[in-house]
């Protein structure tokens, strides 16, 4: 191959190339034929990054380089893009490609909880070099804890007795279940109200107070009331665009997903109402990679409303991400969709004002689309009347840990946890106490069963350091230490951190260093956890603390 | 009451409380800008004036009266109203907290003695950290001018700005993620291995000395640092000198007004030539019976093989003596001078008026006569003024940029960076080259059109928009003259009919053609691919038409902009270093000019035009010309046909030459006085934008050597001149009584301002950055069309010579190598003199990229290393001049351009066969100025 970096002549001197790696024109062909007639547009980097890791297995430094002539990139940029990401795997010159199957052992806390460290080792040694096995960041499967994924095909209570054969058959890809399709979905009245929008049958105004009636909040966990942020982006200049928010990496967290697999043109509709309601001129959806099963089902649903629509759509763009927890972040997803590195930016301004492409941008997760028909089916008061306690709503919760049922719940808003283990998930498992919760995913905090009494919803938890955020709740019993589940959150959140700002990058690090001793230094972290906290960037490092906090502050005997 | 639009409100002064004062913010500034004039200092890193805010280190965050968290002082505008604390307790917890991790994991040795890191946590107090520090980085030390000490590095990411959004090289990334984030270099590859073109920006951006000049010289504390200019190209960049000792430890851009503190390769790594041990420091006289002739072989370390040291006046005595001998035997015209566009404005001026006064005929040229003559031929032809319309950086108001036939990412690397900002910006950016660069992926059009073809695209494109109906009816109208000319002319080149002739499909012609003629602003830079032709008027007289007929001129962001190729080429031309015009252009023919400056100098002046360079030249070979006073040049090297122009320098009776080392032109001089390199002395240059900048003297000249103006002076003296100058002030001074562009400009307000754009007529002007905004200076005011047909190059290829050979230079050197080879950096980078090739061309010869080529045209031949570009266009081959070993003008073509009397230094035919015998290499060159600096 003619590629490769600089090669010197007589003395080490004259350079027979240019500066740098030149382009070897092998590569930048067979990237040419990968790409088809697809843009080779800035935005698509990930995307055609995606076409290189599928088709080889891996990314060649050839291929990097001839990607990024080909998409009039620097090296660099490209470069940077595609290291971000846990899904690509870039292989220079002299270094050797990994096997071509990856299985991947999710080690996030109900996974651990299961066992996930047994069945990572088991896996290492039952299936020899040919294979890579990697721990990995939630998968959105903790009801199936522990949860390991051949190439694309997850396979639920793993085992090594389990995965072993769908190894050597090559089972890889993600099997789809039955869910309602579009005509299915169509029969049941489903459109009916995006049609009638789109005809003009429909009043903006009357679905936006309808919204704000109703009381719907961000479902991706930040809470914001969903008719005021369709009014906000809607007094934005136009193009405005709608980003709709698949990232489900928050592990605890699989609600999304279980809508998907089941009903996925709920929220479709939901989308084509808020972008007619707000005028949305493109609707993106960004799913993140780990779901290859819904991401078949979204394609094949996309496609079949494409080719017979209920009525006019706007353009509607599925994106892939490539296994970065940041990316749920808003604003980390916007850059993400760019086709840059999942950093989040700094606000204000705020998405709604410059959001994607520098538009002002409606952005949601994917649940909160997924009520908008039932709500102007059933009435504001329908979902609104539902709760405990005074709040208002029902909250999907996704449930996991040492209960006897765990799996997506939906139950009232203002749920306590012990309701929701007794009326809902049929009690804790045989044997176990219940002993502590986290209310919130790995960034909610931790709290002892002696507050399991708390009403669970947004700004309920806030007075013990805690959120609902995503409603994802992970069941600690008499068997389990917080410190332990602390310290399992912590390394997640230094694994995903995206670099970008000081106190998360270096402080998530020094802190998993300082949680590694048995007692730990409580002042320290203490004034850490409070620069994470006040300095961040983004909810992240802003959150990553919450489990040092709540262990310093609800089992401190764990820790002294 | 009418309620203020956002842009309104956005414009309004902000009312806020710092630090529980009521202050005002002004419109757009940040909290850590507004704070810092209130004398509020915030603690920043990843924050420098310059570059956008990123928001990233989290060391200024500041707390706002209301917000659940901090915020960061660098990126947050203050709100009317808001209530902010930069200093309360939990303010600086945080602020001391970032400090404090950064600082665990710094290394013990520091490599910078500036580190921002260190300077806040000495204020703040933060004296150690309670943390354990990172696994520690290896040092990339494989790039020759920078060393990469990721140990020192805090992620903040200044380097890359600097390097993606300042200067656009786009080399640095930020890859990986979490605390794995690192500072790569392309693809995480070794510096000196990677794309990166040593501009230094990261160097001078990075806060904690991961990225510092090699060889720790940042470790040392300067004596003094001086503003000046940097010697190189016409852009024209305000650095500042860094010495100790009497000598330069490094160099840094300085806040000039073409730059902005940017630099690149030459000017910030390539200063030490001045302490080269080839400097010239005594007074040489050629030995006697030492013949003079062509082939000589050089040794500049051995100057005494050729010469004996003399005292400085045995050798003015001497030097003029013999000058004055020719003139009064043989008359005024055996006499001419080659004066220098790498010298000062004054010295120029007073080497011109020696010629005039002193020799007696209007016989003095410079190296003008080799880059844009054409240029200024069709300028002042049809618009009546050689300078540009626009300076460079306007590009950023343009809508449309249009450059053609040059090379600035290579040439002028600072201007390229104004263009990359501006096309990312949203500026469209249309370039068209035979040759594709690293601005190509920029570009919103790239035409590679073929070499020679110039007039045949623009023609096309003229023909657009005469038949689309794209022309300024109204400018056409009230502003020009001979339209209907041109419009017949153009008739007869139809997209479709010149298409094959550019190999630019008529589609695409047509669509910049619209482009540029439908846009708000179209701004038209050019270089040497368009004046380097016997057509090179003809393709500036296109360009002119172009932007005549749209009406592109005259406002900002549109007009014509030739980039000026030395540092002081405008100044020069400017100061009368031209055959046919005394300073500001005024013809010596003209005899109410001449009338004047006969005043002026108190001197009878020849009314006839002078000879061109090539013209001495061949009068030289003829006999017509018997003596010569070069300073500062070097046509042994620059001039077609090497094997001829030396030849012609032999048979000089007399040759006198000033210089800073023993150039080619030297081996054929009787004498040669040792002059002061640019640090040296003090003096104004003008740059392509029509800067005038001050120079300031930083070091003492080694040895003898002294200033140019004072051995022109003794030159004069000695030729019955009776001139008296004390320094460059008072040259300054006469020249402002003989050109009214530059009247108005005080040595005082140089002094004080560094810098002032011409035309300043009167005492206090500001200055025109942009001219012909209301006429031209021609005499009707008018600007005039001159059409222009193909005409093809002298010399085309045929089947004893395949190929086109093109000439120019590259990035890290400087015209001939004399001074960039003696730089330790630059010749490091470049050492070896190559041929590029297109990788298919190098394949058909049966050669591989780096194996030896030998390249031969009618007039001479020369071995080098083939490098494999597939920049380079099929059936081209590229060689830079600057290398002794290969001289490229040995093989190219005399033939002129019949107006601007410029060579056709871009096109002649050559044939390339695989291997060869390279010539040995001298004293100079091929990596010996590093390995001699690192030995030291």
């Amino acid at each position: 191959m003619e590629g490769g970096i600089v090669r010197k002549g007589r003395n080490g001197g004259a350079r027979g190339r240019p500066k740098g790696r030149a382009v070897d024109p092998g590569a930048l062909a067979e990237v040419q034929a990968l790409l088809g007639d697809a843009p080779r547009r800035r935005d698509l980097l990930i995307e055609h990054l995606h076409k290189i890791q599928d088709r080889y297995g891996h990314i060649s430094a050839a291929h990097l380089a001839a990607l990024a002539r080909e998409m009039k990139l620097a090296q660099a940029e490209v470069y940077e893009v595609a290291t971000f990401y846990h899904h690509f795997d870039v292989v220079k010159e002299g270094e050797s490609p990994p096997p071509p199957l990856t299985v991947r052992v999710c080690d996030s806390l109900a996974c651990e909880l299961a066992g996930a460290r047994a069945l990572l080792d088991g896996l290492e040694r039952a299936l020899g070099p040919g294979v890579r096995v990697v721990p990995a960041p939630c998968v959105g499967r903790c009801e199936q804890a522990p949860v390991a994924v051949v190439g694309q095909n997850p396979v639920a209570h793993a085992t090594v007795e389990k995965v072993e054969p769908l190894v050597r058959a090559k089972n890889t890809t993600c099997p789809v279940g039955k869910y309602v399709d579009y005509a299915e979905y169509r029969r049941g009245g489903g459109y009916r109200i995006a049609a009638e929008c789109l005809a003009g049958r429909r009043d903006a105004e009357a679905i936006i107070k309808t919204l704000e009636d109703s009381n719907l909040r961000g479902l991706g966990g930040a809470g914001f009331p969903a008719g005021r942020k369709w009014r906000i982006v809607r007094g934005e200049p136009a193009p405005r665009l709608l980003a709709i928010n698949i990232d489900e990496g928050e592990p605890g967290t699989f609600k999304d997903r279980y809508y998907l697999e089941r009903d996925p043109h709920r929220f479709l509709e939901g989308a084509i109402i808020a972008a007619w309601a707000v005028q949305i001129a493109e609707i993106y959806i960004y799913l993140r990679d780990e779901y290859a099963g819904c991401r078949a089902i979204l394609e094949r649903e996309i496609a079949a409303l494409k080719a017979d629509p209920p009525c006019p759509l706007p353009p509607i763009h599925l994106r892939r991400g490539a296994g970065a927890y940041i990316c749920g972040e808003e604003s980390a997803m916007i850059e993400s969709i760019e086709g840059k590195r999942g950093m989040p930016r700094l606000r204000p301004p705020y998405v709604a004002q410059v959001g994607l492409f520098g538009r002002p941008t409606l952005e949601h997760n994917m649940e909160t689309l997924h009520w908008v028909r039932d709500i102007l089916e059933k009435g504001a008061d329908w979902f609104g009347s539902q709760g405990r306690r005074g709040r208002k709503g029902l909250r999907s919760f996704s449930v996991s840990g040492r209960v006897a049922k765990p799996g997506v719940h939906l139950a009232p808003a203002g749920i306590t946890v012990k309701e929701l283990i007794e009326e809902y998930c049929g009690g804790m498992l045989p044997g176990h106490t219940f002993y502590a919760y986290l209310p919130g995913g790995a960034s909610g905090g931790i709290l002892p069963a002696a507050l399991g009494d708390i009403p669970l919803d947004f700004d309920t938890l806030n007075e013990y350091g805690c959120f609902i955020g995503s409603a994802a709740i992970i069941v600690l019993s008499d068997r389990d230490r917080a410190a332990d589940a602390a310290r399992n959150l912590m390394r997640f959140f230094a694994d995903e951190s995206c670099g970008q700002c000081t106190p998360c990058r270096v402080g998530t690090a020094k802190a998993l260093a300082l949680m590694q001793a048995p007692r730990w230094d409580g002042a320290l972290l203490e004034e850490l956890s409070g620069a994470m906290a006040d300095a961040s960037i983004c909810g992240l490092g802003q959150a990553a603390p919450n489990p040092i906090r709540c262990v310093l502050k609800y089992f401190p005997d764990e820790v002294k | 009451m009418t309620a203020m639009s956002k842009e309104e409100r956005a414009a309004m002064p902000v009312e806020f409380k710092l630090n529980g004062r009521d202050v005002v913010g002004y419109a757009g500034e940040t909290i850590i800008q507004a704070a810092k004039r209130y004398g509020v200092e915030i603690p920043h890193l990843c924050y420098k004036e310059g570059l956008r805010p990123d928001g990233n280190c989290r060391a200024c965050m500041v707390e706002v009266k209301g917000e659940r968290v901090l915020a960061p002082a660098c990126s947050r505008r203050p709100a009317p109203g808001m209530e902010i604390v930069t200093d309360s307790a939990r303010a600086l917890a945080s602020q001391k907290m970032v400090l404090e991790l950064l600082l665990s994991d710094m290394p013990r040795e520091r490599h910078t003695l500036a580190s921002e890191l260190d300077y806040w946590a000495a204020k703040l107090g933060v004296a150690r950290s309670r943390f354990p520090s990172r696994r520690q980085p290896r040092a990339d030390l494989s790039h020759y001018a920078i060393a990469v000490n990721l140990d020192s590095c805090i992620q903040c990411t200044r380097c890359v700005r600097a390097c993606r959004e300042e200067q656009v090289n786009d080399v640095i990334g930020y890859a990986f993620r979490g605390e794995h984030s690192k500072i790569v270099f392309d693809f995480d590859d070794p510096m000196g291995e990677s794309t990166c073109v040593a501009c230094g920006e990261c160097v001078q951006a990075c806060p904690t000395g991961a990225l510092a000049p090699a060889r720790g010289v940042a470790l040392i504390e300067p004596d003094k640092k001086v503003r000046s200019v940097c010697p190189y190209c016409g852009v024209g960049c305000q650095l500042e000198y860094a010495v100790k000792n009497n000598r330069i430890l490094y160099v840094e851009g300085a806040d000039g007004p073409s730059n902005r503190g940017r630099l690149c390769v030459k000017g910030r790594y390539g200063f030490d030539y001045v302490h080269h041990k080839h400097r010239l420091t005594v007074p040489l006289i050629r030995r006697e019976g030492v013949p003079k002739h062509a082939n000589f072989v050089m040794d500049p370390a051995n100057p005494l093989e050729y010469f004996r040291e003399a005292s400085w006046e045995e050798a003015l005595d001497l030097a003029a003596g013999r000058l004055r001998e020719i003139r009064d035997t043989h008359g005024r015209h055996a006499l001419a001078g080659f004066g220098s566009a790498k010298g000062t404005n004054e010295e120029a001026y007073l080497f011109q008026k020696l010629v005039r006064t002193g020799f007696g005929s209007n016989n003095v040229d410079h190296c003008t006569r080799l880059c844009h003559a054409s240029s200024v031929a069709a300028l002042l032809e049809g618009i009546g003024s050689g300078a540009v319309s626009n300076q460079v950086n306007d590009v950023l108001r343009a809508e449309v940029i249009f450059l053609i036939g040059a090379n600035p990412v290579s040439n002028h690397p600072v201007a390229a960076t104004w263009i990359k900002n501006a096309v990312k910006r949203g500026v469209k950016l249309i370039y068209a080259d035979p040759r594709a660069s690293e601005l190509s992926r920029h570009a919103t059009y790239f035409l590679q059109f073929k070499p020679d073809t110039d007039v045949a695209l623009l023609n096309a494109m003229m023909h657009t928009i005469v038949h689309e109906g794209l022309v300024n009816e109204e400018f056409v109208r009230n502003r020009t003259s001979g339209y209907e000319e041109l419009r017949k002319n153009v008739e007869g080149y139809s997209p479709e009919k010149m298409a094959p002739v550019c190999g630019i499909p008529a589609e695409t012609i047509r669509q910049v053609a619209r482009l540029y003629a439908k846009s708000r602003a179209s701004m038209i830079l050019w270089g040497m691919g368009i004046s380097q032709h016997v057509h090179g008027t003809d393709n500036a007289r296109c360009l002119i038409a172009l932007c005549l007929m749209t009406g592109q001129v005259g406002r900002p962001g549109t007009g014509l902009h030739p980039l000026r190729g030395q540092n002081n080429v405008q100044g020069a031309s400017d100061s009368g270093l031209i055959p046919m015009v005394f300073p500001d252009y005024q013809r010596v023919d003209n005899a109410e000019a001449r009338a004047r400056f006969e005043k002026l100098w108190g001197a009878t002046l020849d009314p006839k035009p002078g000879l061109t360079v090539v013209e001495i030249m061949n009068a030289a070979y003829e006999g017509r010309i018997r003596g010569m006073y070069i300073m500062g040049e070097n046509p042994a090297m620059s001039d077609p046909d090497l094997q001829h122009a030396r030849e012609a320098l032999a048979k000089l009776e007399w040759l006198v030459v000033q210089e800073i080392f023993l150039t080619e032109t030297c081996y054929l001089a009787d004498i040669v006085l040792p002059a002061t390199a640019w640090p040296e002395k003090s003096g104004t240059v003008t740059n392509t934008d029509r800067m005038v900048q001050l120079g300031r003297q930083a070091l003492d000249p080694p040895g003898q050597a002294k200033p140019d103006l004072w051995i022109i002076q003794q030159i004069a003296r000695r030729l019955g001149l009776d001139w008296n100058y004390r320094g460059p002030e008072d040259v300054f001074n006469e020249m402002r009584r003989a050109m009214p562009s530059i009247a108005g400009i005080t040595w005082e307000r140089l002094e004080r301002e560094s810098c002032v754009t011409y035309p300043c007529e009167k005492e206090g002007d500001p200055g025109q950055p942009v001219v012909f905004t209301e006429r031209f200076p021609t005499p009707s005011g008018r600007g005039r069309f001159v059409p222009a047909d193909i005409i093809p190059a002298a010399e085309r290829p045929d089947r004893e010579y395949p190929f086109v050979l093109i000439t120019g230079r590259q990035l890290e050197h400087w015209h001939t190598g004399a001074i960039t080879r003696r730089a330790a950096v630059l010749d490091a980078i470049e050492p070896e003199p190559i041929a590029s090739l297109h990788p298919l061309d190098l394949e058909e010869l049966g050669a591989r990229a780096g194996d030896v080529v030998t390249v031969a045209s009618r007039r001479g031949v020369v071995s080098l290393y083939a490098r494999a570009d597939d920049g380079v266009p099929r059936g081209a081959v590229f060689i830079p001049f600057c290398f002794y070993e290969a001289a490229a003008n040995l093989l190219t073509n005399p033939a002129l351009d019949p107006f601007g009397k410029i060579p056709e230094f871009k096109y002649c035919a050559v044939k390339v066969t695989k291997g060869g015998e390279l010539t040995p290499r001298s004293s100079y060159g091929g990596g010996q100025a590093l390995a001699e600096l690192q030995s030291a």
